[in-house]
């Protein structure tokens, strides 16, 4: 891009800056929505369309079933791997000669801290409170499945990566699409990775920007009382800034620190409010089997159950998505196979635990009233979720559900919720800095556009209530995924031959442990 | 009998100390010395993505660095003191690394230069020489 034209641009990103932080950004907000929703409306439709006569999104069968196949296809590889993830995280197979580079575990906590957020606490709440406990059994197991699909797509995001002279490496599905396509002789991978990086631009401003600003925002005014929102979004979009254009290095490595800690001592507090009321564990467990396979009184019994367990899964951690085939493909090692092995730890922690502490503790205090007399859950007015002793749902219900034994806890959720929407931000702004730099180049000038651009939507995200717009970027999230899987589909069998070779050298000791 | 004398260096006073101490060590007993440059790093500090993806080039960047700027410059210094030296560049925490340099090489002795952090920020961060002085398997000099 010329100097001319970026200045153009920035000119009137500049304009758009000012004209939305006049005080009618109300009607700029109308503006946009209508414009969005005329526009984008049958492709959000389309996305989130019902397989016909049910109320199953198609877009989570299409995940579910991808995660299925790669299940059987890759023999159980989530159980037969897990030790050997484990092993690799703790660094017994790493050289080290290698010490200085980038570590399995490094990439695995980066990669995390892209996908532990909202998904979790909000996400989760919604799950519970609409399709019961029953949604917790179908939630475990769509993570437990998604562990194969995380497996396939980070194998081959690190094997088809690009790397260049100067030693930094670029990856993803765009890559495995042009080069692995390319290698087996099939047709179309350059169209699919065109559209991927589209999708995964547009997905990057909303679902992984405007939506994460959006929340934190609602959850900072949850706690100190109704304020702007352009005042939290332009406080965060300066602070994006500073991180991925200034390289401000302290704000992200402080945010890098503090997430895995709060993530922790997320897992630890609903630890501690479950083994207080121990008693309760064996009933929650109870409540979990039953609502997933008979009727609880939960709003569409146990299919509405396994619909929305399916649903907020697939949501959470983001598996058949392509977004962490981005991040795994950056680390530095020689066998591919090992990032995949790592990679489908994050399925397991992200929804098989956190997301399963979260149903937990929503049961175990009790949160989902239900009728004295029959012991079924007893729905609110309108019949769309199940009545909760606070009235709450969402974040707000998991906020109730941990301060009910701790009440402090509520202020610890709402820095939480804020920290992960941020590092959710600087994650999804390199994902989509990748598609961007896939399709027009890698350049300073055109790397610093995408950036402004990026922040331009953070502050807008918290800003406006965008509805279409959000809307919109969570539809581009799942068309990543549309064509990320029929990639995945074509090149199964490289990760097959990579991942008998690599096990059949682990057996015969070719491969050795260094500690 | 001529032993091996692992040096921490770092390119402060006080490992300038402990070189030059150990290099007249050295030159009355005979000895040879191994000058040690451990650069800090953990496996399991966090990353951004951008700073993952740059860590290769980085890491590369720091080792060469680390040998024109330290490593060199030493290795002819006790060259010219008339002592046979090698020298090892490695990552990872300070202590630990040299006391695997020690082992590895079949070394005799530590030298090294200590901070002289008192009171408060050694409680909390400890500091090299006292981690070194419990855990070495060899002697070890703390040069003040």
């Amino acid at each position: 891009m010329t100097q001319r034209a970026f200045t153009l641009t920035a000119t009137g990103l500049a304009a758009t800056l000012a004209a939305a932080s006049s005080a009618a950004a109300q009607g700029l907000d109308e503006k946009i929505n209508e414009v969005f929703a005329s526009s984008t409306g049958w492709f959000v439709s389309f996305i989130f369309s019902n397989f016909p006569g049910t109320s199953f999104p198609w877009i989570v069968g299409w995940l579910v079933i991808a995660a299925f196949i790669f299940t059987i296809y890759f023999g159980l590889i989530q159980a037969r791997a897990f030790p050997h993830a484990i092993a690799l995280v703790k660094g017994n197979y790493s050289d080290p000669n290698d010490a200085g580079e980038v570590s399995h575990f490094q990439a695995l906590a980066t990669a995390l801290s892209g996908t532990v957020g909202l998904g979790n606490i909000a996400g989760v709440a919604v799950a519970v409170g609409i399709g019961g406990p029953g949604a917790t059994f179908w939630m475990i197991l769509a993570g437990l499945l998604g562990m194969a699909t995380k497996f396939t797509e980070c194998t081959l995001g690190v094997k088809y990566r690009n790397e260049f002279e100067d030693g930094h490496v670029s990856g993803g599905p765009m890559y495995y699409m042009t080069k692995g396509f390319a290698e087996r002789g099939v047709g179309g991978g350059k169209i699919l990775a065109v559209l991927f990086a589209i999708f995964c631009i547009l997905g990057s401003f909303g679902g992984g920007n405007m939506f994460q600003s959006n929340q934190a925002h609602a959850q900072i005014a949850n706690v100190v009382g109704d304020y702007p929102g352009w005042i939290t979004g332009l406080v965060f979009a300066l602070v994006v800034f500073l991180v991925i254009v200034g390289g401000l290095k302290s704000i992200a490595s402080v945010t890098e620190k503090v997430v895995p800690f709060m993530g922790v001592l997320y897992v630890l507090t609903a630890l501690v409010i479950i083994l207080i009321n121990f008693d309760q564990i064996g009933n929650a467990f109870g409540q979990i089997f039953r609502g997933a396979f008979t009727w609880d009184g939960a709003v569409g019994g146990a299919i509405g159950a396994l619909i929305q367990g399916f649903r907020r899964a697939a949501f959470s951690n983001e598996a058949g998505v392509g977004s962490a085939a981005i991040a795994h493909s950056a680390v530095r090692t020689k066998e591919p196979i090992t990032e995949g092995f790592v990679s489908l730890l994050e399925p397991f922690i992200d929804t098989v635990v956190i997301c399963t502490m979260t149903a937990l503790v929503i049961i175990i205090t009790g949160q989902l009233v239900t009728d004295p007399e029959t012991g079924m859950f007893v729905l609110n007015e309108a019949g769309t979720a199940i009545q909760t002793v606070s009235g709450n749902s969402g974040v707000a219900l998991t906020s109730a559900a941990f301060s009910e034994t701790f009440g402090w806890f509520r202020y610890i959720l709402a820095v939480a919720v804020v920290l992960f929407a941020f590092s959710t931000m600087i994650s999804w702004s390199y994902y989509g800095l990748k598609a961007w730099t896939f399709l027009f180049g890698e350049g300073q000038t055109k790397e610093l556009l995408f950036k402004i651009i990026f922040c331009v939507f953070t502050w807008i995200g918290a800003a406006a209530s965008l509805g279409p717009v959000i809307d919109f970027s969570d539809a581009m999230i799942f068309a990543m995924a549309v064509v990320n899987i029929i990639a995945l589909y074509v090149l199964m069998p490289v990760v097959k031959r990579e991942m008998e070779s690599y096990l059949g050298r682990l057996r015969s000791g070719e491969i050795r442990r260094f500690k | 009998m001529s032993r091996k004398i692992v040096v921490g260096y770092d390119g402060s006073a006080a490992s300038q100390r402990a070189l030059d101490f150990a290099i007249t060590r050295a030159t009355a007993q005979g000895d040879s010395i191994i000058i040690a440059h451990v650069l800090e790093w953990s496996p399991y500090s966090f990353l951004t993505p951008s700073e993952i993806e740059e860590r290769h080039k980085r890491r590369k960047e720091e080792l060469d660095r680390a040998e024109t700027a330290i490593i060199t410059p030493m290795m002819k210094k006790v060259e010219a003191a008339g002592v046979p030296v090698t020298s090892t560049l490695k990552y990872g925490h300070i202590a630990d690394t040299l006391c695997k340099i020690a082992e590895d090489e079949g070394a005799a002795l530590i030298f090294i230069g200590r901070m002289g952090q008192s009171g408060l920020s050694s409680r909390i961060f400890g500091s090299v020489a006292g981690t070194l002085a419990q855990v070495s398997p060899v002697p070890v000099t703390i040069v003040p």
